[in-house]
């Protein structure tokens, strides 16, 4: 049967409706991401924890302490880096404190970083001689680290919940028995469900972003329709495996712990709160399976690092890739209530 | 889809030939076959539990039958078929948070050929809460909404699964006016219940549906012509099934002695000389709860089982 815009539309403005008129849920959804963020704004709004973190250029990507004693000091953290222009960057947003080249036997300092002037002291110890550089740059506030990760995390229950458990409600509640006994279709159907929740998470995510800009002073150097871009893909990402997720479940207690299932993990694991660099070569490996990793991290990199579409191509590939399998894989599996038609 | 013709002289309007659906070992609907004339409004009566539902999402393309035919005008149902019939489920919820006229327009935007909206609003009386949340309706304003929506696509042939349960009397009624007045356009009705004052107010055919299996059919008045004569006599059990003349029926059921009677008076006279108490005696035509209770030794509405 051929798409229909007029059912399709039909459905959407139903959809767009019930939630706009829900005003508890709404009022929730764009609440509960701005008490986070203004919450870890305020934690977090002291002076930075009395730890420090140097990165290692070098070609391998994991480290060797035996390499060179620097490296068994006590109290600093060794992250190794194979690219040096990120671990530039990172140093100028004061990410890390300080760089160390032991091969050519140089280092780099952001002279305006406290910690590092720490730091290059207690190197310099056990390192006389060695040839010093500088980079400067604006430093990055934990709010501005965590802002992406909530929001990420925001639109991933807002997605997961908000499509996944109305779904399995209607289905259950018998609203798709009855869309079932009109020409309505499941692709017309499932795809009003997509691009409402799509609208409204952006909607909102959107709303919180300027909040957040407008009262703490967002660091964004990277371009708005980029970001944009990366909302979209992510969300529909999430969208689409809530769709899997739901695709023929009659429960909803079965749903919402599959939905916990999905969320919890990568709400820990998806680099939310803390970078992923430096974690357990099987948690990064892991984390790359959760469409939230390649979210945040690719709205980190634009936000933060100014990065291109170049730059986040990767990212922005594996979030369209799980886009089209799960949607497909929720279109193969999809049931309305009964298997007659 | 191919659509095979089976038949080329007047069709009815619904044919069934051998329908079949289980849950696992429970069988729900066992090898009914029926006929629907156009313009008819055609029951299936029976208790909670007899397949009746079953065999109507079967007929409406929601569930497939494990065996058997459905055929629509002369050809194998198909999905074209299916959607243009009109349907009121037994349970149905709508999207939340629509008003009456939102959820009448979303459902006509399914519809190439829509009802007109005002039309159907003035038919089935929405006009004094257009604008209410359904949510907030009553039972019998609920059904009426139910209705229209069965009726947005102008549908020949329209499904009525229990329509008038859990409404009070007052509400049934109404019901039973409107549906009245859709059957008076001329389309056909294929309507479920366990009234069977409801199935004698509406229905001109029907069949009784008892654990899947049809136990009677045709017209209210012919079953009953054709299983009571006379009329029938009920008392409390005396504990004994008196000697009557022949031609009576004496039997007893829950605590009741039942007499199907060709001759009251003749009946009453036996009963006073064998010195039956006649307090509590009632005399009545037989409906079809009687002819159910005749036919399967249980009342409609009392009988339950594990599907409907």
């Amino acid at each position: 049967m051929m798409f229909s815009f007029r059912r399709f539309i039909a459905v959407l403005k139903a959809r767009n409706l019930e939630f706009w008129r829900d005003r508890a849920a709404l009022g929730w959804n764009l609440l509960f991401p701005f008490l986070l963020v203004a919450g870890f704004a305020f934690v977090f709004s002291g002076e930075p924890k009395a730890e420090y973190k140097v990165g290692v250029l070098q070609q391998s990507a994991a480290l060797d302490r035996a390499q060179h004693p620097l490296l068994t000091t006590r109290f600093v953290e060794f992250v190794p880096y194979q690219s040096e222009a990120l671990a530039r960057q990172r140093l100028a947003h004061h990410q890390i404190d300080l760089v160390l080249d032991l091969t050519a036997k140089r280092y780099v300092v952001n002279p305006d970083s406290a910690k590092g002037y720490l730091v290059e002291k207690i190197l310099l110890q056990q390192w006389p001689g060695a040839t010093r550089e500088e980079v400067t740059g604006q430093a990055i506030r934990y709010v501005d680290f965590v802002l992406p990760g909530i929001l990420g995390m925001n639109m991933m229950f807002s997605c997961l919940f908000g499509v996944g458990y109305v779904l399995v409600r209607y289905r259950k509640n018998s609203v798709l028995k009855r869309l079932q006994a009109t020409p309505l279709t499941a692709l017309e159907f499932v795809g009003a469900q997509v691009v409402s929740r799509l609208a409204i998470v952006l909607a909102i995510a959107g709303v919180v972003f300027v909040s957040c800009q407008q009262l703490f002073g967002l660091m964004m150097l990277g371009s708005y329709l980029l970001l944009l871009l990366v909302a979209a893909l992510g969300a529909l990402s999430m969208i689409a495996l809530a769709l899997l997720i739901a695709s023929r479940l009659q429960s909803e207690e079965l749903t919402g712990g599959l939905l916990n299932l999905t969320s919890w993990p990568m709400m820990i694991l998806s680099g939310v709160w803390f970078s992923l660099e430096g974690a357990p070569d099987a948690v990064q490996w892991f984390a790359q399976l959760f469409p939230l990793t390649h979210l945040v991290s690719a709205a980190r990199a634009v936000m933060l690092d100014g990065a291109g579409f170049a730059e986040i191509s990767v990212q922005l590939s594996v979030m369209a890739t799980m886009s089209l399998i799960f949607l497909a894989m929720a279109a193969a599996l999809f049931r309305w209530a009964g298997d007659g038609r | 889809m191919s659509v095979a013709k089976v038949s080329s002289a007047m069709p009815a309007v619904l044919a069934v030939s051998q329908l079949c659906k289980s849950y696992g070992a429970l069988k729900a609907v066992n090898n009914l076959s029926f006929n629907v004339q156009a313009g008819q409004c055609f029951g299936l009566l029976g208790p909670n539990g007899a397949g009746k539902t079953t065999t109507l999402e079967m007929l409406e393309g929601i569930i497939k039958p494990d065996s058997g035919q459905i055929f629509y005008h002369g050809e194998i149902a198909s999905r074209q078929h299916f959607q243009q019939l009109g349907v009121q489920f037994q349970q149905t919820a709508l999207q939340d948070f629509l008003t009456v006229e939102e959820t009448l327009r979303m459902f006509a935007a399914f519809y190439p050929e829509p009802a007109d909206i005002q039309e159907l609003i003035r038919l089935c009386d929405l006009g004094d809460f257009l604008t209410q949340d359904h949510k907030k309706l009553s039972g019998g304003q609920r059904q009426r909404l139910l209705l229209a929506l069965a009726l947005v696509n102008q549908p020949q042939i329209l499904f009525l699964d229990e329509p008038t349960t859990g409404l009070d009397p007052h509400a049934r009624r109404n019901f039973w006016t409107l549906i009245k007045q859709i059957k008076q356009q001329g389309r056909t009705i294929i309507l479920t219940t366990h009234y069977m004052d409801e199935a004698e107010q509406l229905c001109d055919d029907l069949i009784i549906v008892d654990k899947g299996q049809i136990i009677a059919q045709g017209s209210p008045q012919a079953l009953l012509r054709e299983h009571f004569e006379g009329a029938l006599l009920q008392l409390p059990d005396p504990g004994f099934i008196p000697l009557l003349p022949d031609g009576h029926h004496a039997s007893i059921q829950t605590d009741q002695l039942c007499i199907q009677t060709p001759d009251v008076q003749q009946s009453i006279q036996a009963l006073l000389q064998q010195q039956v108490p006649l307090q509590g005696l009632l005399v009545k035509s037989a409906t079809l709860d009687d002819l159910f209770l005749k036919l399967t030794g249980h009342a409609l509405s009392g009988a339950n089982s594990e599907a409907e």
